[in-house]
């Protein structure tokens, strides 16, 4: 009963934002959507052309158009550099009128962007960026941060390698913005929860040679090693501890920002048994194997959570699209956040005023070379991490969209 | 007889003749200017302003890097500090004081890069060639690990949402055009100061220890002093560029201090023809051209190939620049 | 326990072991550009891109044609090398006698065609290059865990820079480089063939660097960008050594590997600019370099 009564609500409700947006349409009777990633640096293999690839898949899964509106999609290479990506978004809302804006990975890069998009009062749809910072001290109503955070990564972690018996810990950490937040929030974590930080080394962005940094947290005598770095940081830092015996030794690692291709590149040997937080992994259930599968066969690698993250953000979006019939921005972000996620990527995910989508996380560890079936079985899941656990609660928002929420009440 | 001598013998012959045709290449030349920026005033018409504003702020920096390795014969492999110093300066004191009328802030801006390249070349001036390419680097890292350090600067993130502001606190920047005809009128500005740089007495002493040093240091000359004061104006000229670039996305980044920017302004001029007036010019034209469209098209994640395949092109075909090999092409046909 | 500067003296050994060993590489890496600069007067762009193809020779031929490390040690070189020669005598030699601007803008070019190749083949999350099983586990040496490739790699480049150093100071070859140096066209007068001693040397420059590059491969992700990065550290290392100096490039190398690893321990931040700072300082006192003559 208490279902019917949702959903015979949820449609009241969408018929009414659906006729008063009657008058708003479509603009240029197009859905014109732009596909913003680094497609030839660091963070390529993340999203980049795959990401583009899981895009076109959604709007080729809406057969191509919204009730005969045309999906027209954009796409550039932000090369990383802050000043390109806002250029090429300026252009895109000022020339072409693109109405939302996707992939968007290096948080620099994302901050510049979503300021455009703001201005401009367009919709952004983040799925590669890790920053918490996005729907904290940098929320709009014009950005919606879908995939993972670093906040939830850090949290997700710390918690279950503090609950498994790491007490002592030691951070190995990236030195500049990014790298500094997720030391605060393991710090948190870990000094909330009984541990105790007993040391740290911040090491330029980006290092190639970590062993200097392994051997002084090897010599700290810490229980857990704590990798508050991304990408080619953390990869190196894996590797360099495995040659170092540092697990054999007794300490463990804990790997805050590490994603699917970057335990496909180092391989197995390095990384079996690396606990980590990832907001999706293709292998499940049927529903993320066959969409994994689909997806493999066009791209030729298997999906991470960032790519999956844009085919379910699109789908999303263009469902409120179709829901509406508009495709003005405060009307689908509306209907956006008055719909759950349920999709091949989240079940029950919900959009917060300050943009961040919650959804559940999974707690997983990397499978050892024999457990491991194939080229990409790489993950085991451990434990779900439930939404409302996983991310930053709005208590301890920044974030003025929430602040005004507060001061109305 | 040398080239010059020939030149002296003729208009010994035939002054009139010689001082009709000066006056003539001078009016073709104003008049090319003129019609040049005819068409600037009106090119935001046809083309998107932005685009056109990112290539005038690249070309001044081109301009004024020119100004240095062509003029002077110095090549510094540390411009991006200066770039990124203007830009950093200025995106602060305009995100801080919301009152600050925008040319201030740009002012302060450029006014740190000049200083910044005093620094720099009383450092580096007395350095040759590779070592003193090799010292302007090492100085552009140590300003490089600075800005990653400092808090002002925002790391990583950059500087975000730096308001435009209103030029003298009265004039409304936020609009595209309005923006662009400040941008303009900024460019213009630095081109004319190159421009008299170049005629004047001080400049044709440049090009004479350039060509040729010692002779420069026995006529006399405080080379030294020369080539510091190039160097500082190339600096401020560049701090300038950064600022208005600054202003006009509205951000401030890191990417301005790489190393990379200093090689990407070396391209640019030597694409263009080191050493020619328009060489820079045309040369950022052709670098911001490919990396906004080709970052836009199919070809997106082929830029880097793209453009290494272009610097070999160049330096094996088209070693004078675009722009040089014009100037050869017209003086073959047309004289 | 013995503190130095509030350090236990057992952890400052074992940092400048690490630094001892990364010194090696840059020593193997600026030697190549050393010898290079040396002949050619060109600086060397592409050794970053050289050295990721020494890497990704070794990962290709494992991975495709089962070709092991140790003969990969030897093959990627080789092949390299070729690909130098073929680069010198086609590209470089027609700039040949231009400012030395165009060798570097040419080769820059050749880096960045190269590496944006790879990123399009490989992805940049690069690949990994099994640790060849001869050289797996380490020793304990009381004061750390020496992982025993980490020895092998030392030993490895240390044997090929002075190898390469006795070649050029005290062979007949090496004269002959030497005086090419010196004065070409004098040794062409002599009957030396100068054009292909210096595809040699541009060839053999290469080789060294993608000999570096297969040394990487086991502890380094091998990917389109490793070298990329390093290499701006090995052009500082060169011109702190002095251009062109065979011995200053040796030397240098270790000095700066060892410099970086006590900066990693009091002041990790600046671990990536110390090396700039040192050139800073270095050019102020003695402005060829330290083992370099004075133009």
């Amino acid at each position: 009963m208490k279902a019917f009564q949702k959903t015979a609500s949820a449609i009241l409700a969408s018929t009414l934002i659906a006729s008063a947006a009657q008058a708003a349409q479509i603009s240029d009777d197009e859905i014109r959507i732009g596909y913003l990633a680094d497609m030839s640096g660091t963070y390529r293999d993340l999203a980049g052309p795959g990401g583009l690839e899981a895009l076109k898949m959604a709007a080729e899964d809406f057969g191509g158009t919204v009730d005969g509106k045309k999906i027209v999609i954009f796409n550039a290479d932000d090369l990383n550099k802050p000043d390109v990506g806002a250029n090429t978004v300026r252009q895109w809302v000022d020339e072409r009128n693109v109405d939302m804006v996707t992939g968007l990975v290096a948080s620099s890069v994302v901050l510049a962007a979503t300021k455009v998009v703001e201005q401009a009062d367009k919709l952004a749809l983040i799925s590669g960026a890790a920053s918490s910072g996005i729907t904290n001290e940098f929320c709009s109503p014009n950005h919606i941060h879908w995939t993972y955070d670093t906040y939830a990564l850090a949290n997700g972690t710390a918690k279950a390698v503090l609950g498994a018996g790491g007490k002592s810990w030691y951070m190995l950490t990236a030195d500049y913005a990014f790298g500094h937040a997720m030391e605060a929030d393991i710090t948190k974590v870990v000094e909330g929860g009984g541990g105790s930080v007993v040391g740290k080394v911040r090491h330029p962005f980006p290092s190639s040679d970590f062993s200097s940094y392994v051997l002084q947290a090897q010599g700290s005598g810490a229980e857990v090693i704590a990798l508050a770095n991304a990408g080619a940081d953390t990869v190196n830092a894996l590797k360099t501890a495995s040659q170092f015996g540092v697990t054999q030794s007794g300490q463990k690692l804990a790997g805050m920002v590490v994603f699917l291709n970057d335990i496909h590149a180092m391989g197995l040997d390095v990384t079996q048994g690396l606990m980590l937080t990832t907001g999706w992994y293709w292998d499940m259930n049927d529903e993320t194997r066959a969409w994994a599968k689909r997806y493999h066969e066009r791209v030729g690698s298997m999906p991470t959570m960032a790519q999956a993250g844009v085919y379910s953000a699109t789908m999303h979006y263009l469902n409120a699209v179709k829901a509406t019939g508009s495709d003005d921005t405060t009307t689908v972000r509306a209907k956006m956040a008055a719909t759950p996620i349920n999709d091949m990527f989240a079940k029950g995910g919900q959009i917060r005023e300050d943009g961040r989508m919650v959804h559940d996380m999974y707690l997983v560890q990397v499978k050892t070379p024999a457990e491991s079936k194939g080229e990409w079985d790489l993950y085991k899941i451990v434990s779900t991490i439930p939404g409302e656990q996983a991310f930053r609660p709005l208590a301890e928002s920044q974030c003025k969209l929430v602040k005004d929420q507060v001061a109305k009440h | 007889m040398s080239s010059l001598e020939n030149i002296q013998a003729a208009a010994a012959v035939h002054p009139k003749v010689e001082q009709q045709r000066q006056r003539a290449a001078l009016l073709r030349k104003r008049g090319f200017y003129l019609a040049l920026l005819g068409v600037a005033l009106v090119a935001p018409l046809a083309v998107y302003p932005v685009f056109l504003m990112k290539l005038l702020c690249f070309a001044l920096f081109a301009c004024a890097f020119n100004l240095l390795l062509g003029f002077a014969g110095l090549l510094s492999f540390g411009h991006a500090a200066f770039l990124a110093s203007g830009g950093y300066v200025t995106g602060y004191l305009l995100s801080q004081y919301s009152g600050l009328s925008t040319e201030l802030g740009i002012l302060a801006g450029t006014t740190a890069s000049g200083l910044l390249g005093l620094g720099f070349g009383l450092l580096a001036i007395r350095r040759q060639g590779i070592y003193f390419a090799m010292i302007t680097l090492a100085l552009a890292q140590l300003v490089f690990f600075m800005f990653v350090q400092a808090p002002f600067t925002g790391g990583e993130n950059g500087l975000q949402g730096v308001p435009r502001g209103h030029l003298f606190g009265l004039f409304d920047l936020s609009s595209n055009l309005a923006m662009y005809y400040f941008v303009l009128a900024v460019f213009v500005f630095g081109f004319a100061v190159i421009q008299r740089t170049i005629h004047s007495p001080y400049g044709q002493v440049l090009k004479a220890i350039r060509d040729n040093e010692p002779r420069a240091i026995s006529l006399g000359y405080n080379v030294d002093a020369h080539k510091l004061l190039a160097f500082v104006i190339s600096a401020t000229l560049t701090g300038l560029a950064g600022a208005t670039k600054t202003v006009v996305f509205q951000l401030a980044s890191l990417t301005d201090a790489h190393w990379h920017m200093s090689g990407e302004v070396i391209l640019m001029t030597l694409l263009g023809g080191v050493g020619t007036v328009l060489g820079p010019l045309v040369g950022a034209g052709v670098v911001v051209t490919l990396q906004s469209y080709l970052s836009n098209g199919p070809l997106g994640d082929w830029v880097h190939v793209i453009l290494g395949v272009i610097f070999v092109l160049c330096v094996l075909l088209f070693r004078a620049g675009i722009v040089g090999w014009l100037q050869k092409l017209i003086s073959r046909n047309f004289k | 326990m013995t503190l130095l500067f509030g350090i236990p003296l057992s952890v400052l050994l074992g940092q400048l072991l690490l630094g001892l060993i990364n010194g090696a590489f840059y020593a193997l890496l600026s030697l190549g550009l050393a010898i290079i600069f040396g002949l050619l007067r060109i600086i060397n762009f592409a050794h970053g891109a050289q050295y990721m193809l020494g890497a990704f020779a070794a990962w290709l031929g494992l991975s495709y044609l089962g070709v092991n490390y140790w003969v990969a040690l030897l093959l990627a070189p080789l092949l390299v090398g070729a690909i130098g020669m073929a680069i010198e005598r086609h590209l470089l030699r027609r700039i040949a006698g231009e400012d030395h601007l165009y060798g570097l803008l040419l080769t820059f070019g050749l880096a960045l065609i190269v590496e944006g190749s790879f990123v399009k083949l490989f992805g940049v999350s690069g690949a990994s290059y099994p640790m060849p099983e001869l050289l797996k586990g380490g020793y304990n040496l009381g004061f750390m865990f020496l992982p025993t490739y980490r020895a092998w790699v030392v030993v490895a480049a240390l044997v090929v820079c002075i190898a390469t150093w006795y070649m050029i100071e005290r062979t007949r070859l090496g004269s002959y480089l030497r005086a090419g140096t010196e004065n070409p066209k004098l040794m062409q007068a002599f009957g030396i063939n100068v054009p292909l001693l210096i595809t040699l040397t541009y060839g053999y420059g290469a080789a060294l660097a993608a000999f570096a590059g297969v040394l990487a491969a086991p502890i380094y992700p091998v990917s389109p960008t490793m070298g990329a990065n390093l290499l701006i550290v090995v052009f500082a290392v060169v011109v702190i050594g002095g251009m062109g100096s065979i011995m200053g490039a040796i030397v240098t190398g270790l000095a700066m590997g060892l410099i970086e690893g006590l900066t990693k321990v009091f002041y990790p931040e600046a671990a990536n600019t110390v090396v700039f700072l040192v050139m800073v300082i270095v050019l102020l006192v003695r402005p060829a370099g330290l083992f370099g003559k004075e133009a």
